[in-house]
């Protein structure tokens, strides 16, 4: 069974990189996501930080070093042999893969391995696994709460070139691909057949389907088809001995026993590392519409939200909100974007609709915004259905997060409340760091009940900090809220996990991880508090 | 001032959708593709509005020719702040024949019929990429033509145009009527407002048929064949050492 799929995996597979559709769709999106394109290289330096040299994250967070070897002469001949001519000692090509985009996180890695096959990941770790070498396993590097970077000097590995798609059924929808593909091409590749892939988020023009099965990512279309945890039908992943788990099924009904899989998704590379992935995409949709609304005052926003539930039901396929503050940061710092509407609003919501049938969309969209208009909860908005007006307003909402990193440090929170409370965090944080803090903003998928709320300061701020945490996270806990609505633990949320999960859950995944890891090598310092 | 503006919206296939050939080879897909108003023209629109908006111009008339679904384009120029539409219905293998030598006999009439005092259109559909409706129109009313614009300011009865044109910019003159094509540095579009979006639904669209106007729409040309572009070939990496 596990040999089938490594034989698959090195003949079978389609190229992205040959594959010649792509060239027109990235240009158009290019522009939309330029510095997420080349991680940690092309502005690492100055480009929108204005800060020095970043601090290691051992130092600045003190962190102990856990018990584990050190890379020798020998190890990095023994990595030469398992893949050769794809290992990685030079410090300046490693420094882009030693910090993360936001700048908030920095290790000392010397080696950065570049594996093609699932038998070349599973011959370094067990290599690493016998020699207690602790390691990292690293996409496309896009995510929020250091998860992916090496805390010290952990071996990188990295999923660049496992991008080949293994099959994609055009009956079903169910795509089987390597961990390492990029998710905007998996989605145009799909798209090509009549299928959307079921995940789409900011990042998508690098991050890979590996790392988005491993943190569960969430992301804008959650509230259409759902979390991962539903769509990925089948993982292929290798634990840390080197041992190579085949759950790589494509079926949508599988109940023979455990449904070991899931142990894969959202463990952030501690339980295995995950080399395969087989996804359910639903149809594409034929019909698209973008509506960008502005509201006076939350309570709105929430009343509008019910009212595109009730009147746009199973077309309703994103329901984002923003404040004022977003749109603010965004004209401020992007060139070229800026809000649709003439008059500032305290905040606004994006709605998209995804149909079958452009008329029938369009009639129940314009049925639902002249109730809305008449009843008040919207006082002025824009429909956009051309590609590019949809893009400009998505842009709008995706490219907040870039915006605020050249505010110079960014703080960022992504909670689960109640929707009535979702926006109360923000006023109450607000309030409390007004004289500290650059500025505040709430924004995120009101649909799913998950706030992004995120604070700048000019350069990393520690009392701004410890004004921040704890409180948020106990304000969070009082309120019935998860700390981590869809970016994970990583390393920067892994000491408050307490807040959101019971003593006897937290100790079954410590169980958990004994079991899958017992020397612990698998991205320590991150996700579980403690030794790991 | 009592000026009227005649504004011309094509439906073309969205910008960003990537175009198929049909595997007849006579054409393009365009069934369950995603349509939008041509770029250009949206500049366009957005330039007649302007001059309302600056009281220079009293009514804007947007039209355009093609099949039913040509009346959401109109409505799109509509909600932007266009007052009233003109289809002229032209469906089928007509359609498919359409060519800008004919489309700008049409406009030349509803000029004429409209009494307008300056016709805007987009400088090309990047459909077809002719870039001669503007010009044709011009020669058919025997008006001055203004192509290129990236700047249209109203002085004293004429028209102080800036046009776009190889190695820089040219500053010319035209008399009252005229023909003006749009340049993409012109203006940006705005996007049309919810409350505008509703009104835009009670706005008038005069249904017409190539009849009513008494154009000659026999095909003047004939397609052979539609071809995809060649796929670019990868290159390869040269190593050495730059100068």
């Amino acid at each position: 069974m596990i040999r089938g799929v490594i034989s698959k995996l090195g003949k079978g597979g389609v190229s992205l990189k040959n594959y010649k559709c792509f060239q027109r769709q990235s240009l158009t999106t290019e522009w939309l996501y330029p510095s997420y394109k080349q991680p940690g290289v092309s502005f690492s330096t100055s480009t929108c930080c204005g800060s020095k040299d970043l601090e290691l994250t051992s130092v600045r967070y003190n962190v102990e070093r856990g018990n584990y070897s050190k890379v020798t002469e020998a190890d990095i001949a023994e990595f030469a042999k398992i893949v050769p001519n794809r290992l990685v000692t030079d410090a300046d090509e490693i420094a882009g893969y030693n910090t993360d985009w936001l700048r908030i996180v920095k290790g000392a890695s010397q080696v950065l391995l570049k594996p093609k096959t699932t038998k070349e990941v599973s011959a370094i770790l067990k290599h690493c696994n016998n020699r207690h070498l602790a390691v990292v396993p690293q996409g496309g590097n896009t995510g929020l709460v250091g998860g992916s970077v090496p805390v010290f000097d952990e071996i990188i590995i990295s999923t660049q070139l496992m991008n080949n798609i293994i099959s994609l059924d055009d009956l079903s929808g169910t795509l089987v691909c390597q961990s390492g593909c990029v998710l905007e091409s998996l989605d145009n590749y799909v798209s090509e057949k009549g299928f959307i892939f079921p995940l789409d988020l900011g990042a998508k023009g690098s991050c890979h389907i590996g790392g988005n099965v491993s943190t569960n990512a969430g992301g804008l279309r959650l509230l259409r088809y759902g979390s991962l945890h539903g769509s990925v039908l089948g993982v292929e992943a290798v634990l840390a001995d080197g041992r190579v788990i085949d759950c790589l099924s494509t079926l949508r009904k599988d109940n023979t026993g455990y449904d070991m899989k899931q142990m894969f998704i959202g463990s952030e590379g501690t339980l295995g590392m995950v080399t395969a992935v087989s996804v359910l995409c639903p149809t594409r949709p034929k019909a698209c519409n973008v509506a960008f609304l502005g509201c006076t005052n939350f309570a709105d926003v929430l009343s509008t939200f019910k009212s595109a539930k009730g009147m746009l039901g199973e077309i309703l396929s994103a329901f984002e909100f923003l404040d004022h503050q977003c749109i603010e940061v965004v004209e401020q710092h992007l060139d070229g974007v800026k809000s649709p509407l003439e008059t500032d609003y305290p905040f606004y919501v994006l709605i998209e609709t995804s149909g079958s049938n452009a008329e029938h969309d369009e009639e129940k969209l314009n049925q639902f915004l002249e109730s809305v208009m008449s009843k008040g909860t919207v006082q002025d908005g824009t429909v956009a259905t051309d590609m590019t007006k949809i893009k400009a307003i998505w842009g709008l909402r995706e490219r907040i997060a870039e915006a605020l990193l050249h505010d110079g440090y960014c703080y960022k929170y992504d909670i689960s409340l109640p929707i009535n409370k979702i926006y109360d965090l923000v006023e109450v944080m607000r309030n409390r760091l007004e004289k500290t803090a650059v500025r505040s903003v709430g924004y995120g998928h009101l649909g799913d009940g998950n706030l992004h709320y995120n604070t700048t300061s000019r350069e990393f701020n520690k009392d701004l900090y410890g004004q921040i945490e704890p409180f948020i996270f106990e304000w969070t806990a009082q309120h019935k809220g998860s700390i981590s609505a869809e970016h994970g633990m990583g390393f920067m949320k892994k000491n408050y996990m307490r807040y959101s999960k019971s003593e006897g859950a937290f100790d079954l995944m410590t169980q958990m991880k004994q079991l899958m890891d017992p020397n612990g090598i698998l991205n320590p310092y991150k996700t579980l508090p403690k030794q790991y | 001032m009592s000026m009227r503006v005649l504004v011309g919206v094509k439906r073309v296939i969205d910008y960003a959708v990537k175009v198929r050939v049909k595997p007849d080879k006579m054409g393009v897909v365009t069934d369950g593709v995603k349509h939008s108003m041509n770029p250009f023209d949206e500049i366009a629109v957005e330039e007649a509005i302007r001059l309302k908006e600056k009281k220079i111009v009293k009514e804007v008339v947007a039209v355009s020719c093609g099949p039913t679904q040509s009346q959401e384009t109109i409505r799109t120029a509509l909600a932007m702040g266009c007052d009233r539409g003109i289809h002229v219905e032209i469906t089928g293998k007509e359609y498919e024949n359409l060519q800008p030598f004919h489309v700008s006999k049409i406009l030349a009439k509803i000029a004429k019929e409209e009494d307008v005092d300056m016709v805007i259109l987009g400088k090309q559909a990047i459909d077809g990429d002719n870039n001669q409706t503007g010009q044709m129109t011009a020669a058919v009313l025997d008006w001055p033509q203004a192509t290129f614009a990236s700047e249209v300011k109203k002085n004293n009865g004429d028209l102080t145009v800036t046009r776009e044109v190889d190695g820089g910019l040219e500053t010319i003159n035209v008399k009252l009527p005229a023909v003006i094509t749009t340049d993409l540095r012109l203006n940006e579009p705005r996007y049309a407002t919810l409350p505008n979006i509703m009104k835009a639904k009670k706005k008038p669209i005069a249904k017409k048929t190539v009849a009513d106007y008494d154009v000659d729409i026999s095909p003047r040309q004939e397609v052979l064949s539609v071809e995809d572009p060649p796929v670019r070939e990868a290159g390869s990496k040269i190593i050495g050492n730059t100068v």
